[in-house]
């Protein structure tokens, strides 16, 4: 005969069991996940791998060079383009939109592009842009991530100038400062570090995405700088080569997946680091 | 003219210019967030345009058209739904359990200097790109599935009555449940943070209530955290229903790519809306294939778009009912 008290520390000794099996469950899977990734990437890096074009089918010595630096490009570019639209968009709802219908329709809208499938970000550029001119070029690519960007830097530049407190705008408008620039040289200021940790957040969101590149930026197996051509990198290049029977492709697809693996992991940890820093959490 | 006369027209020229300035500010930084806003309606709109030669050519039947006939010109999107939405559900059946016992361990169980790196390991998890899980689980995880686990889930939940039929057939890896699995993997991060989020909004004072009444850690969870945070933790869920149904890459990879379906099992390769997107557009002809893969595209916008809604509302619900407690 089990008494109730008995009974209540069995249900809650095993809940608590299978809560500390499920975290081990989600963590064996990131170490599984990271160890392949540092195994078989280390085993296909080399010196051709930076210095090498991505070599035709059963071709044994090539690298990743174009699709290295073509993905720079690429991300870099989507950069500079969805960043300032980002930030302005934030400053608009934190600075302006705070109680106006346009605010929270606003706020609301963008949150819903933060988690809408970017597949569907790729098919939308590849409407209004690809199909209008009738080629995949670089350019369309960076259209394409630069709008993934957008949602994730107004999302972080508004929070960041909600945290800057108030006592900080009124000061600097008893100065006399006008708006303008009351944002931009105090709240946005003061804000920096978290702005600049969701760009970050941002550029490794992107570094990584494959599915709106294959509509818009495609691949390219040649050394092009051309933003009107299609452009080599690294997302596509993985994909095309990892669903490939061929070993020697096979093996540098492991190479790309270590580098962005590496470069996306590395940006979040830089992203904590520049907001722990400022912020002293 | 006299001094004071300059100085007045000077401050009036440099209070003209600040409001000049003002405007500008204001207005360009209202553009940008138009600009986001017309975002949404732009891709729905365009989806729709770029999608009209194949609605108006199959109507609703396209919903529910098994054909996918690219030389023959018939387009339906029933076996890609199909696909998306069965591995949507497969992986939320996992990753809803796990992510609840991720989510209290990390608020209730875990000593606090294991917190956060523990929290920081699983949203690093959620960091990794999609195609590095893709990669993994067709080369990695897709062979010990085919010769472990799938012998062996036919051998016990096989002889099953009803969902028997489901883990029937060729272990191959690939196919519907690997993709389910991938997927799984992919959102337990997603979930388990949000959860974790929502369950630190409890107040601790009725936490502490409870704990004083003699409530056991799972009773304290059970029958307080998780009715305070419910319409939090269902918001958590959805958002993840989001991303797995969205999902590309890692999909792609394992569900096998094949537009027919023989059986109910799950070891069937099969194929998803955002799968059959990444395999065949770039290869497929200007006009119907085109129109219809966009229209797959757009159905799967709008999708997604609903479960974010519901998702967002419900989150939203909880954020202002903790700004009236609190």
């Amino acid at each position: 005969m089990i008494t109730l008290a008995a009974q209540r520390k069995l249900v809650n000794q095993i809940a608590l069991a299978m809560s500390l099996m499920a975290m081990a469950f989600g963590l064996f899977w990131l170490i599984w996940i990271l160890w392949t990734t540092l195994d078989l990437g280390l085993a296909g890096l080399s010196a051709n791998l930076f210095t090498k074009m991505t070599p035709p089918p059963g071709a044994s010595d090539g690298g990743l060079l174009n699709a290295i630096v073509g993905s720079t490009i690429l991300v870099g570019s989507a950069t500079l383009l969805g960043t300032p639209i980002g930030v302005f968009a934030g400053i608009y709802l934190a600075e302006f939109g705070q109680r106006t219908w346009l605010g929270s329709a606003t706020r609301f809208i963008n949150d819903l592009l933060l988690s809408a499938p970017s597949i569907v970000i790729g098919l939308f550029v590849y409407a209004i842009y690809v199909a209008q001119i009738g080629k995949f070029s670089a350019l369309s690519g960076v259209v394409a991530l630069a709008l993934i960007v957008i949602p994730v830097v107004v999302r972080t530049t508004e929070n960041m100038l909600k945290l800057v407190p108030n006592s900080l705008r009124e000061a600097a408008y008893a100065l006399g400062a006008p708006t303008w620039v009351v944002v931009m040289r105090v709240t946005l200021r003061a804000s920096a570090a978290g702005v600049i940790t969701g760009i970050l957040l941002a550029v490794a969101r992107i570094a990584g995405e494959t599915a709106p590149l294959l509509f818009t930026a495609l691949s390219n197996q040649f050394w092009s700088l051309n933003m009107n051509e299609p452009m080599a990198n690294l997302p596509v290049t993985i994909f095309k080569f990892a669903m490939s029977p061929f070993k020697d492709w096979q093996e540098l697809a492991w190479a790309g997946v270590f580098l962005i693996t590496m470069g996306v992991l590395g940006l979040n940890i830089l992203a904590r680091v520049v907001f722990r820093e400022k912020h002293k959490l | 003219m006299s001094l004071t006369s300059v100085s007045t027209a000077s401050s009036a020229k440099r209070e003209s210019r600040r409001q000049i300035g003002d405007v500008i500010f204001f207005n360009l930084s209202r553009a940008f967030a138009v600009l986001t806003l017309l975002m949404l309606a732009g891709i729905i709109v365009s989806l729709f345009i770029g999608a009209w030669p194949s609605i108006e050519r199959f109507g609703f039947e396209f919903l529910w058209s098994k054909e996918w006939n690219p030389p023959m010109e018939r387009f339906g999107a029933a076996i890609p739904i199909y696909g998306t939405v069965v591995t949507s559900i497969i992986a939320l059946i996992i990753a809803v359990p796990v992510s609840f016992g991720i989510a209290l361990f990390l608020t209730e169980l875990s000593p606090v200097w294991l917190r956060r790196p523990l929290g920081t390991a699983i949203e690093l998890l959620a960091a990794i790109p999609s195609i590095v899980y893709g990669m993994w689980g067709l080369i990695i995880f897709a062979p010990i599935f085919s010769s472990h686990i799938q012998p062996f889930l036919t051998q016990t939940i096989g002889h099953f009555p009803l969902i028997g039929a489901l883990f029937q057939g060729t272990p191959i890896g690939i196919g519907i449940l690997a993709a389910g699995i991938i997927l799984a993997i992919m959102i337990i991060p997603f979930i388990s943070a949000v959860m974790r989020d929502v369950f630190e909004v409890t107040p601790t004072m009725i936490k502490e209530s409870a704990y004083g009444l003699g409530c056991t850690t799972w009773e304290v969870v059970w029958n307080v955290v998780l009715p305070y945070t419910r319409a939090g933790v269902i918001g958590g869920i959805m958002l993840g229903l989001g991303r797995a149904l969205g999902e590309t890459m890692a999909v792609t990879f394992v569900i096998g790519n094949s537009n027919f379906l023989s059986s109910a099992s799950l070891y069937e390769p099969g194929n998803s809306i955002t799968s059959v997107l990444a395999n065949e557009f770039s290869e497929a002809t200007p006009g119907l294939y085109t129109a219809s893969l966009i229209e797959l595209g757009l159905i799967l916008f709008l999708i997604t778009l609903a479960v974010l809604v519901f998702s967002k509302i419900l989150l939203l619900r909880l954020s202002r009912q903790d700004g009236t407690k609190s």
